[in-house]
This record gives C-alpha cells, structure tokens and sequence, in this order.
C-alpha cells in the first residue's frame, strides 16, 4: 500500500498552495478517510499548533501490524510531534489516533497498554539506579513484582547494563540512558513500541544490539515504529518508512515503493528539498 | 559589551512576557508592589531629611546596611538568584571575564527586587536637598551600597554554590544558617545595652546628640555611626560623614567600601572562573545504592510504586533537603525567642510550623519532576496512584515526626494540659496542606531548578508564577485551617480539657476529610490534564 499525499493532498487546507510556510494556517477537523481497525497505529486528520506555528497539519499515517516502519524527515518536520500525539503525550487540536482498533484519546489506560514509548528530549528519573528506573516502569504498568524482576534483569543483560544495574542513571553515558530508557519502554511486553530517535548518541556496537533486539521483537509479531535522521539506517533496518516533511505525510510504504530506483536519502532530498550549495562561505576556508 | 548584556537581558525578559500574559500579570503585580514600596520609602526619608537630615541620614545607613545583608543571605536561603544570564552559557564566547561580569553585574539589575533598591537608593539620596551640596555624596554612597547589594549576592551564591550542590547540602546549609542565630541572643542583649546607654546619656543631659532631642534618634544616630564602619553600612554612611566634615571619615569608609566592592569582587571572580571549567554534574560519581531500595518495601502497585519513587527523590536529591533541613532547624530557632521570652511554651509551635512545611513541599511536585514526568503519562499511571503515591511517604513519615516534635515541644516546656490541642491543630494541618497540595501541584505548576542543577538557581521568570501559586495555596490552607485553629486557639486560652479533646478530634477528622477530597479533586484533575501538564513542564526555560 502506498500513497502520495503532500502537495496534493485532498483539500489544501485553507486554500494553501503547495509549498508554501506552514504558519498562519487555523487548524479544522477534517473529514477524512476512516481509521484503520486492523492496523497498529492508525492517525487521521491530525493538528497541532505551537502559538502561530503549525507543527502537524492534517496528517494521516497507518502503520500496519507487524512491520518495523521508519518515520523520516528534516529537523522540525513534525516527527516528534506526530510521536508524542500518536502515544498519548500530547494532545492533539484535532484528529483521532487509534492503536489497533482502540481510540487512544477516548481511552487511553487500555491503548497505552499496549504501547510501549521512547520519548524524545524527555529526561528520566535520574536519582534511581538501571534497575530501579526499569522496575519504577513496570511497577507502574501495574505488572508484580517478581515478573518485573526477572524481566529487568534479562533486558539489563540484553542492553549489556547488568554491571551498571546499580549505578544511578544520572551517572550513565547518553548511550546508556537511551538504553535505559528502551528497557523502560520494553517491560512490560508491549505489542507495539515507539521510539524517538532511539540510536542517537548511541555507540555503534550498542546500536547494532539494539537493532538486533528489534528485529526479533518485529519477528515474533511485534510492531516497532523508529523516527530517525539516518537515511541509511531506515533503508537497512525498516521494512515500511514515512517521510514527513512541514507537518505532512509526504511519501508513505514499503521502503522499496517509496524511494524507487532511488536511494531513500536521494528521494528524501527530492521530496523535502532545501538542498542549498554552500556559496558565500569562501571566508570559511582555511587557506 | 556590557551594554549587550543588558539588551539580551531586556530581551530575555520581553520574550518570557510574550509567552504568558500570566507573566505579564505577575511582573504588573510585582513592579505595582515595589514601586509602591519604594515610594513609600523615599517620600519617608525626604519627610525625614527635612525634619532631621543627620538622623534620617544614620536610618538611611542602617536600613541601607540591611538591604546589603538580605541581597548577600536571602538567595542562600530562599529564591536563590536569577539565573536568566547564565554565566555557564558564555562559556564558548571566549568572553573576557572582566566583561562577563561587568556585563552580568549591570544586568542583575534589571529585576524588580534590582530596580526597586536602586530607585530607592537614588531617591532616598534626596534627603539632602536642605543641603544640596551633599546630594553628590548621597549618590555616590548609594550607587556604592546597590553596587555591593548586587555584586555580594552574585559573589556569596557562586562561591557557595559548588558546596550546595553537594551532597553534603543539609550540614552546610544548617551550618550557613546556625551562625546568624545563634548571634541573635548576644545581639539583643547587646543592642538593649547600647539602648540603655543612650537613653541614660540622653536624659542625663550630657549629650544632645539630635536637633529634637529625641531618644530614638539618639538611638538612631548611635548605630548609624557604628553600621558606618562595616562593609555593610560604609558606602550608605558619606553623606553623613561628609555633612559633619569628618574628612578622616569620609576617606576611611570609602575606602571601606571601595575595598569590599574589590574583594567581593574577586571571590566573584575567582568562584566564577572555578565554576566555568567545572560545571555541575548531578548526583555523586560512581554512587551505587544495593537493589531496589524503597521499591522492594512498598506494595508493587503502580501506587507504591510512585510512593517508593518519591521515598527515594527525598532523601537522593538536593533539592527537597531544603525543605528537610528547615524542619531540623525550627526546634533551634524557636529555642531562642522562647528562651529570651522566658516562655517555654513558644516551642509548641514547631509542630504546626513543622506539618505545613512537610505538607506544603509537595505542593509542586510534577514541577520538580521535570520532563521525567512523561513516564507517568507514558505508563497511563492514574490520578489515584499518581496522587496518593506522592502523598503517602508524607504522611508515613509525617505523622510520627509531628507527633515527636509536638511531645518532645511539651516535654521542654512541661504544658502537658495543652497537649491534645496542640496535636490536634497539627495533625489537622497536616491532612490539610496535604490535600491542598495534592490539588495545586495537578493544577499550579511552576518552574524549579532542574533535576541536578543547584537548588541556588532560580529558574528565569519563575519568581513571580512561583509566588502568585504559593500565595494562593496559602490562602486556601489559610481559610480552610480556621475551624480547627481557632477551637485550638479556644482550648489554649481557656485551659479547658474538654475543648482540647474537641480540637484534637476536629483536627483528625478533619485532616482524614481534607486528605481525601483534596487528593479525590488532584486525581481528577490530573487524570484531565496528564499531557498538558507534561507540555508545560517541557515548556519551561
């Protein structure tokens, strides 16, 4: 499955033409297609506005059940704001988020349950140890105690923090509390995990680890949605990618269907543009 | 370049203002209060100065002198100090650091507490005008004295601040605070002494030290002229010293002055310099804590979980052993007054005193959360478990603690008749800041230092917000606490035991209802707006 959106997508809200800056346009429900039951997550018409910037703009995204899908875009795309709407963070101005099948803003203890969440730019709990930070996490699932133990401490080992269990977070390195903070997200055996930006800061090995985890989470069924700059990674890693683009869905699908006979980073370029030749910076070199 | 400081400042500011009309309101109410403030004062000290210049002239050095040690000790304490220009954010501007802080000093004016005591110490330079002439002098010694008030509080908070931030907060805060009180008694005594002297030299006739002939301004003019010879009251002190042709004098508190100016700045300097290649970094290195601590004790239900997790933040992070050490402290400061009153029965109040603290420190409690709090949202934890869990380690730890305090209060004073009273009125207060706070910290929060930054910092913009959400908890435990106050009240000044049984039974009652409506209301509350207050806490400077 794969559609276009973007610039002509359905009815430009507001009579914008296709391009131009995403301010001073009001957000307005729209009416759009029907969510999708069936698939993981599945958003429709959503809005958000940040004082005069629209941040998302009528966006749609399905996200079907069992792939490993790759949200892409440029820095202030709308991706961690898509995120954090999609998980119950923050609420949307208009548009409704259904996690297979169960409205999220009508009810959000049953949808979240099954969600498992990697925030952006959020920190942690930092006064507690590895353990007690995955344990303080299950423990608000409402999981007990002896199946939150035995289920920290094989993540901790998977993670490779067993040694650092009892050291306090705020002490971790930026790749050790991303770590951290997936074990969080993963105890309590969700059936789809969101995680923002998961491999940033994270050295290469720990990063291979964790994608390995993730592959095999994806593999027994699971759903994983990652959002990331890293063209390359998406194209490897990910089975299903959304470029998003001024708060829209710009390209969504299969890998293969979106990027063509094209590399993903080529047809990210096209689709989102801005690629600007580095004139006027001759001052800049050294000789 | 210092001018840019105050720019960035300025412009900080009016985008802070932009943000919140709340903030707008806040700093109208606040420049409303100082400028009335600072009216008053002025149109004083010109009343005074046509009055009686060289009086008016001492008060003016005195309260001068205290304007100093309140800008150098409150932010230790209370507040802390603005941090809009953070001196850690110039770092990789290769700025010298003789403008960074000729560029910060100017701009730690531009606050209200900043404005107000340079409006004042301008206007109450016009005492003078009977005598123009010295008018000059005034300033100078003013622009002197606000000089000291604003470098000092800079140089005293950065100087201390890698010590605050250690673990070790609690001992030296109450170190830093033991000093001054235990100065009080031998500081009444003494001022009662010098008092007594003027007044019998006064009356003696030996001297006329005022135009009026007054004893208080004898006083007055007393201890201006000693205030004049600390790095506190120097600068304030010139005109006078001028005015009597004391030349000797007028050189020598300059000098005072001018050379306290210098050393504080040069602790600035040097503390500063420290702090810029050794930023603060939370928590202590390598520190590891054995299992799972709190959370193996509280049941394992999302609600002991949360109670577990705070249980831990208390005695783990800084910045709640502000609110720790006070309680350890008020025994101690009531000790005194109680002593030189020779009423023993002043020590009953620690208890109240101690209940509204601990009941009024979670009050705020998603906003010492920071962003870490989108966990709770995460994890769709309910308003019930969110609240009661932040209120149980209170009341656990609480509850003992109050009664301890209050049998060990009668126990000192040997008032055992008033006892049930007394408990009552603090169990009372208790239930109710509790069930206050568990309101107001899902509805008002506010900004606070961050997670591992110094409990010194006041976070930019926050001072108004943070008082407009604290003076309207107050009000509300204020109003609420009147039944049971007030049969306290009853049972002590009529010594009935009857009355004091009631206001015991009241006081449980009515803590065990507050608790539960005010934490029934909080969870509603915050099961309404989880995410919104997430997006405010993430909005923070």
């Amino acid at each position: 499955m794969t559609f276009e959106t973007g610039p002509q997508t359905g009815e430009p809200a507001g009579g914008r033409a296709p391009g131009t800056p995403s301010d001073g346009v009001t957000p307005e429900p729209t009416t759009t297609r029907p969510p999708d039951p069936g698939a993981a997550l599945s958003l429709r018409g959503l809005w958000k506005r940040f004082g005069q910037k629209v941040a998302v703009r009528d966006l749609d995204l399905d996200v079907p059940v069992g792939s490993f899908y790759g949200l892409v875009g440029p820095n202030g795309a709308g991706k961690t704001t898509t995120l954090s709407m999609a998980t119950g963070l923050l609420r949307p101005d208009f548009g409704t988020v259904q996690v297979r099948g169960t409205d999220l803003w009508a009810h959000p203890e049953q949808a979240k349950a099954t969600l498992g969440i990697l925030p952006d730019g959020v920190r942690l709990f930092d006064r507690l140890t590895g353990l007690q930070l995955v344990t303080y996490a299950g423990l608000l699932r409402g999981m007990d105690r002896d199946t939150v133990a035995e289920r920290a401490k094989s993540l901790l080992a998977a993670m490779d923090l067993t040694a650092d269990a009892n050291t306090y977070v705020v002490d971790y390195s930026a790749g050790m509390t991303k770590k951290i903070a997936l074990a969080s997200a993963m105890i309590h055996a969700p059936r789809t995990l969101v995680l923002d930006e998961p491999f940033e800061a994270v050295d290469p090995v720990s990063a291979a680890n964790i994608r390995d985890i993730l592959a095999d989470y994806v593999t027994s069924g699971g759903t994983v949605i990652v959002s990331s700059h890293v063209m390359d990674l998406v194209q490897r890693m990910c089975d299903h990618v959304a470029i998003v683009g001024a708060g829209q869905v710009l390209a969504a699908g299969t890998v293969d269907e979106v990027r063509g006979d094209q590399t993903l980073e080529d047809r990210f370029v096209d689709l989102v543009g801005g690629r600007t030749r580095a004139e006027g910076l001759e001052w800049l070199h050294s000789s | 370049m210092v001018a840019q400081f105050l720019r960035l400042k300025l412009t900080l500011l009016a985008n802070t203002l932009r943000r919140s009309v709340w903030q707008v309101i806040g700093l109208a109410v606040a420049l409303l209060y100082a400028f009335g403030v600072v009216a008053f004062l002025v149109a004083t000290a010109i009343a005074g100065g046509g009055r009686d210049p060289v009086v008016t002239g001492h008060a003016i050095t005195i309260a001068g002198a205290l304007a100093v040690l309140a800008w150098w000790v409150v932010p230790v304490f209370a507040f802390g100090v603005d941090q809009t220009l953070d001196p850690q954010r110039f770092t990789t501007f290769a700025i010298p650091r003789r403008t960074l802080l000729a560029g910060l000093a100017v701009a730690g004016l531009v606050s209200v507490p900043g404005v107000a005591t340079a409006l004042t110490a301008a206007g109450v330079s016009f005492a003078w005008w009977r005598e123009p002439w010295l008018i000059p002098a005034a300033l100078l010694g003013s622009a002197l004295g606000v000089a000291a008030c604003i470098i000092g509080s800079r140089a005293i908070t950065t100087a201390l601040a890698p010590l605050l931030e250690s673990r070790r907060y609690r001992e030296v805060l109450a170190a830093f605070a033991i000093v001054p009180i235990v100065l009080i008694g031998p500081a009444i005594g003494w001022i009662s002494e010098e008092i007594g002297a003027v007044s019998s030299e006064t009356t003696g006739d030996s001297v006329t030290v005022t135009a009026d002939g007054s004893v208080l301004g004898a006083v007055v003019a007393r201890f201006g002229e000693l205030v004049a010879w600390t790095p506190l009251g120097a600068a304030w002190s010139l005109p006078v010293a001028v005015h009597d042709g004391a030349w000797g004098a007028v050189a020598a508190r300059l000098a005072i002055s001018l050379a306290t100016l210098a050393v504080l700045w040069l602790i600035w300097d040097r503390s500063l310099a420290k702090a810029l290649v050794t930023p603060a970094v939370g928590g202590g290195k390598g520190a590891r804590s054995k299992g799972l601590g709190w959370f193996a004790r509280f049941p394992d239900t999302p609600m002991g979980a949360v109670a577990a997790r705070c249980a831990t933040y208390w005695i783990r992070d800084p910045r709640y052993s502000a609110g720790i050490s006070i309680i350890f402290l008020m025994p101690v400061i009531l000790w005194l007054p109680a002593q030189s009153a020779e009423n023993l029965g002043i020590l009953l109040l620690a208890g109240p005193i101690v209940a509204w603290v601990l009941g009024f420190s979670v009050s705020n409690e998603i906003g010492y959360d920071y962003t870490a709090f989108a966990l709770h949202v995460a994890t769709g934890v309910d308003g019930r478990a969110d609240r009661w869990g932040r209120v149980l380690p209170v009341l656990y730890l609480g509850t003992p603690l109050v009664v301890i305090v209050v049998l060990v209060a009668a126990a000192l004073s040997g008032q055992w008749g008033v006892l049930p009273a007394v408990l009552g009125v603090c169990l009372g207060t208790l239930g109710l800041t509790l069930g206050v706070s568990s309101v107001s910290s899902a509805r008002l929060v506010y900004p606070v230092p961050k997670p591992g930054e110094s409990p010194l910092k006041s976070p930019q913009g926050a001072a108004m917000a943070t008082m407009v959400a604290q003076m309207l908890a107050m009000l509300v435990v204020a109003a609420l606490s009147v039944p049971v106050v007030g049969l306290g009240i009853w049972a002590l000044t009529s010594a009935n035991q009857l009355v004091g049984w009631i206001t015991l039974l009241v006081g449980i009652a009515e803590a065990v209802l507050f608790l539960v409506v005010g934490v029934r209301i909080g969870a509603r509350i915050y099961d309404r707006r989880g995410p919104e207050l997430l997006q405010q806490v993430q909005g923070f400077p």
